[in-house]
């Protein structure tokens, strides 16, 4: 093709694991064991320094392939995103191709000015004003200070910043330094624009400014963007193509919606917490937390049935006991709390029964899109033992493919979405008080869920 | 014409040398950040560059100069002499100790900016060369209380300058990659500085040494830059060891070598290691 101007040849790249063998974890151990495993660690990593090779920490030595014979093109004014599970290489792909780090094997060309955006604000200094801060990110963004000297105004105008320029940024809230951050990045002027993930943070309207940004940068400005996301609403609305990374290979290579519906539908549908076996817990505590979502990948999408499985060990050690969980939202606020209390509910085990699980299900979760968590509590009644408390566990993500909102679906707009109806009344004379209307003209019901895929 | 890139396995950058000079805006700007950051939310600020080498002059020359009784080079008082010595002492090891870190301690501009790694440790030398030359004020003070007045030979100081420049570049390079694949050698360098404080000839005179150990003494790259100092410094009261200082340059030419090129071949795997 003429005018590729990533060309990605049979790209791999593979990396080395440390790991603790399985049988070490389960055993108690005397001290000679201890010294002898010791030992054998250490002459290895003796034999790794002296060949020049890395260090490893663990038992067993395990090469792992994060690419493996990745191929595509792209042309000039593409904007592809790039998507997959957590682990899929997305971001190792990036790193190849910002040239940061080195492919193990294959090959790839590019022609033009890079510029990466792996990380918002990359080498913002806290003890620096936000002044000397644009300065040094645009200088190790790869700007000259001709370039940002040119675009000062433009970048502080855009970051809101004008009145803390002279103050150090480790004074600055996190919305200002992120802001910030990404005003010196998008006024990048590269041929190719390489972005990992970084409209996952600043408030809703940065990130619209942001994500407008972006756009004109693609469509107006005919530059190349490679985009890995999260959020598949922000990769359907730039992305032109899409590339659906899966265990480090290409899955899907072309239209957005084809390899968004793949993602969707290929793979666990669950996301899964499980207590490993190296931490022991003699108490009673949650071992296992699985929330079945309806779509792969821990995605679920807006209105279906939503499972949540618990699995309570050593319950046998419970009194009385209450479980209660909540589904936090990206902002760290719960939205949702359910509860099993004592008495209603048995969770202590009796003589022969090994495990309580709770099963909780919601006929139809109607939270708004967004990412959320599991937060839970294990304790006995108020002012009785707290067991274990669980935060940050099973992330799932909330989509909605049923409806199409004009302004796009956003995290921010709210939390919840309750089941309305709509009645319409076209009158010719204003009747404010509504008692009196009679039958409407119209009547509009929440729409019915309807399942692309 | 458009720059094409070629991203392989193994391959070495040809425009290498070139990729750094385009990126000279990025090194000017590392080091400006590295000085302006040095003294911040200190009270006596940038006089922490003066405070040090002094204190360190008044100890030697109360240990080796008073109690020790070590002669002077020529009719040089003693103090001006150890101070001609600790200076570039004090560059050579503050660049060494801090570009050794260097990449540790820019880890996260390594791991997610391409750049030209060298950068990050040479920028860091040049932070302790301008406490180095803040430093030097010191000295001009000292001659003018001492009324010691250089000769011709201060015109070749820079000169030596920029061999304690390359003396500390040059096994900082290859430290620094070793420090990404192995920490070990973050506690091997103090001890480096600490071992070199006293086997150069920092607060005493290399005339000290017995003749026939002179040339072998010079392979401590420091020795032939310190005596060149004190050479340039105290105006030819210290004769220059020839055959020291060409043994002492041609020590610092290799390690330089083979740091950077030591450096350059760890340079790719440093995102993965770091």
């Amino acid at each position: 093709m003429p005018d590729a101007v990533i060309t990605v040849e049979n790209l791999s790249k593979s990396y080395v694991l440390g790991h603790r063998t399985g049988e070490w974890v389960r055993y108690n151990h005397t001290l000679r064991d201890m010294i002898a495993r010791e030992a054998r660690n250490f002459t290895r990593k003796a034999i790794d320094v002296f060949r020049g090779r890395q260090v490893v920490q663990g038992d067993e030595v395990e090469e792992f392939w994060a690419l493996k014979n990745v191929s595509f093109e792209v042309t000039k004014g593409e904007v592809v995103g790039i998507i997959g599970r957590n682990g899929a290489g997305k971001s190792t792909l990036l790193k190849i191709l910002s040239r940061i780090t080195e492919p193990t094997e294959g090959r790839v060309m590019v022609r033009g000015r890079v510029a990466s955006l792996l990380e918002v604000g990359t080498g913002f200094h806290p003890e620096l004003t936000g002044r000397e801060n644009i300065y040094l990110n645009g200088a190790i963004l790869g700007m000259t200070q001709r370039e940002i000297r040119n675009k000062f105004d433009e970048i502080v105008a855009f970051a809101e910043v004008e009145r803390f320029l002279d103050t150090p940024v480790k004074r600055y809230s996190s919305g200002m330094y992120v802001r910030l951050a990404f005003a010196v990045a998008a006024h990048l002027e590269p041929e190719i624009l390489v972005v990992d993930e970084v409209l996952a943070v600043g408030d809703h309207e940065f990130q619209k400014k942001c994500l407008g940004k972006m756009h004109d940068v693609a469509s107006r400005e005919g530059r190349t963007v490679l985009l890995v996301s999260h959020n598949l609403a922000s990769i359907s609305e730039l992305a032109t193509r899409a590339v659906l990374l899966n265990a480090g290979a290409v899955e899907v290579d072309g239209d957005v919606t084809r390899a968004i519906s793949t993602y969707l539908s290929h793979g666990a549908r669950s996301a899964i917490y499980e207590r490993s076996a190296e931490q022991k817990h003699k108490g009673p505590h949650v071992s296992r937390v699985e929330v079945v979502t309806s779509n792969a990948n821990g995605i679920h999408s807006f209105g279906e049935p939503l499972e949540v499985k618990f699995c309570i060990k050593n319950a046998d050690l419970i009194s009385r006991g209450c479980f209660s969980f909540q589904i936090v939202n990206q902002f760290q606020h719960p939205v949702l709390h359910a509860w099993a209390l004592y008495p209603k509910v048995r969770i202590r085990t009796e003589e022969g029964e090994t495990e309580t699980v709770l099963v909780c299900k919601f006929p139809s979760l109607r939270l708004n899109v967004g990412q959320f968590y599991l937060r839970t509590y294990l304790t006995e009644p108020p002012g009785g033992e707290n067991y274990e408390q669980l935060d940050g566990i099973c992330p799932f993500e909330v989509v909605r493919t049923d409806e199409v909102m004009l302004w796009g679906w956003h995290p921010e707009a709210c939390s919840y979405h309750e089941r309305w109806e709509w009645m319409i009344y076209h009158t010719k004379t204003l009747d404010n008080s509504g008692t009196r209307l009679g039958e409407p003209n119209a009547r509009l019901h929440h729409q019915r869920q309807v399942h692309l895929i | 014409m458009q720059d094409l890139i070629l991203i392989e396995a193994g391959r070495r950058e040809r425009h290498y040398w070139l990729d750094l000079w385009r990126y000279r805006e990025l090194f000017r700007v590392l080091a400006w950040r590295d000085l302006s950051v040095r003294y911040k939310q200190t009270v006596i600020g940038v006089l922490w560059a003066l405070i040090r080498p002094l204190l360190t002059m008044l100890v030697f020359t109360v240990i080796f100069g008073q109690i020790a009784r070590l002669p002077s080079d020529g009719t040089a008082p003693y103090p001006l002499m150890v101070l001609a010595g600790i200076l570039p002492w004090t560059f050579f090891s503050t660049g060494l100790s801090e570009a050794s870190n260097s990449l540790i301690n820019n880890a996260n501009l390594i791991s997610k900016v391409y750049f030209p790694r060298l950068i990050v440790p040479t920028a860091t030398v040049v932070v302790a060369l301008v406490d180095f030359l803040i430093s030097f004020s010191i000295l001009v003070l000292m001659m003018a209380w001492y009324q010691f007045l250089p000769s011709w030979q201060i015109l070749v100081l820079p000169i030596f300058v920029l061999l304690a420049f390359f003396a500390s570049v040059g096994p900082a390079l290859w430290i620094t990659a070793l420090n990404v694949k192995y920490r070990d050698f973050r506690y091997v360098i103090p001890f480096i500085v600490q071992f070199g404080l006293y086997v150069s000839p920092v607060g005493f005179s290399s005339s000290v040494v017995p003749e026939q150990w002179r040339l072998l003494y010079s392979l401590n790259p420091m020795v032939g830059v310190i005596d060149g100092f004190r050479w340039c410094i105290l105006g030819g009261q210290s004769g220059l060891y020839a055959p020291g200082l060409a043994m002492s340059i041609g020590v610092t030419a290799f390690f330089l070598w083979f740091g950077i090129r030591r450096f350059r071949a760890m340079e790719k795997s440093f995102a993965d290691l770091i």
